[in-house]
Formats: structure tokens, sequence, C-alpha cells
């Protein structure tokens, strides 16, 4: 049986990058980056449960370059995904449909989210815990 | 009187067929994350230090304990809800979808019951 080449329906390509998709795949992806950071989350709870030497390793992993990255990336995302999930939740209820509170919400959940990061890291600074 | 064709029916193609639930559950674990997660961003951004005795005596403390299963457990159900769309908008054949489903699945499974057996080790142990 030989295939037919349907018509597509215009997708990614065709449109013009804007603030709307682009929030809507930072979403996602901060979504499957904080599936990820389940992983650590239990990774860390076993290594608490656990002896000192394997809490010790854990603690050794987090802060290590690569450890801090991951748990600033965690914190980015966390508060990005919380933010923008606000935002969702908004839509679901049916407000801030109009084009204007569109572009300004998503602002505000880029800026919190920055806002947000900064803070937990410069608390974290502050309290010498780095 | 129904509007799907009987081969549409029969093969269980068509519009969505329980995609409410998933859309619903994804919203309301969602909402129970918002206060679960600030708690335990906030909880373990206060704690003095992050020794395993502070760690310890922070979840022993019964309302920790509780809170951080419920988190732990909230977090999984919203983390596989999340995942699980991802493989369904992108994988398209059935067998390799099935596959990622039940890897998801049990991940998920793994890491929910590990994080709760963890907790419940610290509060009860010792």
């Amino acid at each position: 049986m030989s295939v037919r080449t349907r018509p597509l329906s215009p997708h990614l390509l065709i449109y013009r990058w804007q603030i709307g998709n682009t929030l809507s795949i930072l979403h996602r992806s901060t979504g499957v980056f904080l599936a990820l950071g389940l992983i650590g989350l239990t990774y860390w709870l076993v290594a608490l449960a656990s002896d000192a030497p394997s809490y010790a390793r854990a603690l050794r992993i987090f802060s290590s370059p690569l450890g801090l990255v991951a748990l600033f990336g965690w914190t980015f995302s966390f508060f990005y995904h919380l933010f923008n999930g606000v935002r969702h939740l908004l839509w679901d209820a049916g407000l801030g449909f109009e084009r204007g509170q569109r572009h300004a919400s998503g602002w505000l959940a880029i800026a919190g989210a920055l806002i947000s990061t900064f803070a937990a890291w410069m608390l974290l600074w502050q309290f010498n815990r780095l | 009187m129904s509007l799907r064709s009987p081969l549409g029916r029969a093969m269980g193609l068509g519009s969505a067929k329980t995609g409410l639930g998933h859309w619903w559950a994804q919203r309301v674990s969602a909402v129970a994350l918002i206060p679960l997660t600030l708690w335990f961003v906030f909880s373990l951004l206060l704690l003095p230090n992050v020794e395993q005795e502070t760690a310890h005596a922070w979840l022993q403390f019964p309302l920790n304990g509780f809170l951080a299963i419920a988190l732990v457990a909230v977090l999984a159900y919203h983390s596989y809800l999340g995942t699980v769309v991802i493989i369904e908008d992108y994988v398209h054949t059935e067998s390799l979808k099935i596959f990622g489903r039940l890897c998801l699945q049990f991940l998920h499974a793994l890491a929910g019951g590990a994080g709760i057996f963890a907790i419940l080790h610290i509060a009860f142990g010792r």
C-alpha cells in the first residue's frame, strides 16, 4: 500500500517564536527536570535514613560543582513551574485570557522565578550554607 | 444515537477516553503541591544546617514527617501524570508507548516508595 503524504497542520517551524510558546515549552522542560529532581530527593532521603558515610557521600555529591548546578537548576525550575503552574490554574478557572493579561502574567512568572531563585540562594549564602 | 462509527468504537479509537480524570488529577495534585513544596523548600532553607542529626530531628517531629510523606506521595503522582503525557504526545508506536508508560510507572512507584520508606525509617527507627 502506498503511503499518501497527507497535508499537515502548520506546526513548530511555521510559527514565529513568541512568549506564549516559549513559556509553554519552558513549563514542560522544567517539569521534566523536576521529575529528575524527584530522583535526587529520593536519593537524599534514602541516604539520610542510612549510615553516616552514606549521608556524607550524598552531601559530597550535592555540593560538588555538578551537584550545585543541578540544585540551582532545580531551584529555578521549581519556582518557574510553580508560578507558571498558578498561571495555568487561573486559566483553567477562566481568568486572564486577554492578550495583555497573558503577556503580563507570563513576564510575571519569569520575573517571580528569577527573583525567588536569587533570594533562595542569597539566603543560603547569608546562612553560610554554601 | 451515537455518532461514532462501529469500527471506531470497536478499535477504541476516537476522542479521549479517560482524559478528564487525568486532567483533573493533575490539577488537584498541582494545588496540593503549592503549600507542600513551599513548606519543604522554606523548611530546608531555615534549618540551622543539613547535618544528619539535624535533618533526623526535623523529620522525627510528627507534623514534619507526615508532611514529608504527603509531599513525596503527591510529588511522585504529579510527576508521573506530567511525564506520561510527554510519552503520549511524542511516542506514536503503540508498543514503545506502553513500554515507556510502564517504565514511568515503575520508576515513580520506586521513587515514591523508597522516599516514603526512608522517612518512616527515620521517624520510627532508633
